[in-house]
């Protein structure tokens, strides 16, 4: 029972969505809403479990004084923190007052952002440093991926002179005709995996999901 | 070690180096470089262009700050378009830390637009942009596939309220507005697989007009679907922001941005041809 109930619940409710999707009826739609208010409300019950779960192993680390013990103090008091001046001093609960805190709008625009963009253009260096690497003309392959690099790199550059609208349209067939071609095998490729995987999970085929007990 | 070993293995710190001064040159030296126009970007401007007094979009803010500076000039000037264009706007957002940049955004768009300004030749009074009669800004809520299919039956399903709390039904700009059959088009401005969802559930459940800015990285994997019809404009990266300020004729940091971006492309090429002529001239040597 412990194992069939789940299953049949799947079955249940993946036919019932698929079903759903061909009947363009208000009452079909009725029950889509129904169960999109409801996947939403599961979905936030991760949440919860998300906060919990970065709670208790940055609690435990501090208690154990692991290997960077300290960052865990920062990350917890970042966590609670921010949900104390979002509830705008738990004065709001349920209203987005709260986002407009003077704090929590502070730390968000002074140190959220910033911390984020920096590490973001971070990348830019080593981007640089793993291209000057990478892009070794070791093979027929490495050098067709160095040219293309390149070619991408230069397609709107204005110091190309005349050579930059030969540039461009290389770059723009380059675009449509040969990264085109991969990508749509791909993308078909993995639609059709993702549709045995869900049908698999959805006949019990694939159980995985349901854990080891 | 000759000079071509040294070519090949030149210490990463050098590279570090030699970027960030480039960097700092070309952000402090004002110059401007030419922008060419491409026509996946020409037509996301077009269409917008196209649109008339009273009109409504759907703008999808659905990046973290990480992405600010590549896809925050877009937004900016797109918004600030259809504003002085008396187009309606729906913000939304499917990033968690989306929230405090559009509520940034339409502040500082709101008071650009007090001011009188001529773009294209077109001369357009500053007026005041007001919440809920101009725009309407639904807020964030978790898990943007669901919360897409939600919005293409009836906005009121995953958001009640709007950001500020309001209730959706007593917001002026929302009367008469169910879903996205209201709007003449979606601009999703996404870092991540946002698009891609958009694309499936968007376009593909309901069919809505959709064009996308996105990261400079996505640009290569959307391409597929400009071909097929899906979205009908692409703007990727800085260049692809870049672009739309210069169409817009409202220039901005894309840029601005941009003569940073073409002198550091310009450096790991460089770097890139220098690399590989220490290779080869060392292959060539192990050879003979």
């Amino acid at each position: 029972m412990k194992r069939q109930f789940p299953l049949a619940l799947v079955f249940i409710f993946g036919f019932a969505m698929i079903i759903q999707y061909f009947i363009p009826h208000q009452h079909s739609e009725w029950v889509n809403a129904f169960f999109m208010d409801w996947m939403m409300i599961i979905g936030i019950f991760a949440l919860a479990l998300g906060i919990w779960s970065l709670t208790r192993v940055s609690w435990d680390k501090v208690k154990h004084k692991r290997e960077n013990w300290q960052y865990a103090i920062v990350t917890l008091a970042g966590l609670f923190l921010m949900i104390f001046f979002g509830f705008d001093y738990f004065r709001h609960f349920s209203t987005a007052v709260g986002s407009d805190n003077y704090m929590y709008v502070h730390f968000y625009q002074y140190i959220v952002i910033p911390i984020q963009a920096t590490m973001f253009s971070l990348l830019a260096f080593f981007i640089a440093s793993a291209a000057y690497r990478a892009f070794r003309a070791r093979s027929l392959l490495a050098t067709l991926l160095l040219i293309a690099a390149l070619v991408i790199m230069l397609r709107f550059n204005p110091l190309l002179g005349p050579l930059q609208p030969v540039m461009e349209k290389f770059s723009v067939w380059l675009l449509n005709v040969p990264n085109l071609a991969a990508k749509r095998a791909i993308v078909i490729g993995v639609g059709l995996g993702m549709v045995a995987t869900a049908l698999k999970v959805i006949l019990g085929i694939e159980r995985a999901y349901l854990g080891k007990d | 070690m000759n000079i071509f070993d040294r070519m090949m293995s030149l210490d990463r710190r050098w590279v570090f180096l030699l970027l960030a001064v480039v960097c700092v040159i070309t952000f402090v030296w004002g110059f401007s470089v030419p922008i060419t126009i491409s026509d996946e970007v020409e037509a996301i401007y077009n269409r917008f262009d196209a649109l008339q007094e009273g009109d409504m979009i759907y703008m999808s803010v659905d990046y973290d700050p990480n992405a600010l500076a590549e896809l925050h000039p877009s937004t900016y000037a797109i918004a600030e378009m259809c504003f002085r264009k008396k187009v309606k706007v729906i913000f939304g957002t499917l990033s968690n830390l989306g929230q405090g940049m559009v509520h940034q955004a339409i502040t500082d768009i709101t008071d650009s637009v007090k001011q009188d300004a001529t773009y294209n030749g077109v001369f357009y009074e500053g007026r005041e942009i007001q919440n809920g009669i101009d725009f309407v800004f639904l807020g964030y809520k978790p898990y943007p596939a669901m919360v897409i299919q939600a919005m293409g039956l009836d906005f009121r399903v995953p958001f009640p309220t709007d950001y500020y709390g309001t209730p959706i039904d007593s917001i002026p700009i929302m009367q008469g507005v169910k879903n996205f059959d209201q709007c003449e088009l979606v601009l999703d401005l996404a870092a991540g697989n946002v698009a891609e969802m958009w694309i499936t559930y968007g376009h593909g459940n309901y069919g809505v007009p959709l064009c996308l800015a996105v990261t400079g990285v996505m640009g290569a994997d959307l391409y597929p679907y400009l071909g097929s019809g899906q979205i009908f404009g692409l703007a990727a990266g800085l260049l692809g922001a870049a672009q739309i300020e210069k169409l817009a004729d409202n220039p901005g940091r894309a840029m601005d941005g941009m003569r940073i971006q073409l002198f550091a492309h310009i450096v790991i090429i460089l770097f890139i041809v220098m690399g590989n002529i220490g290779f080869l001239a060392t292959r060539k040597r192990h050879k003979l």
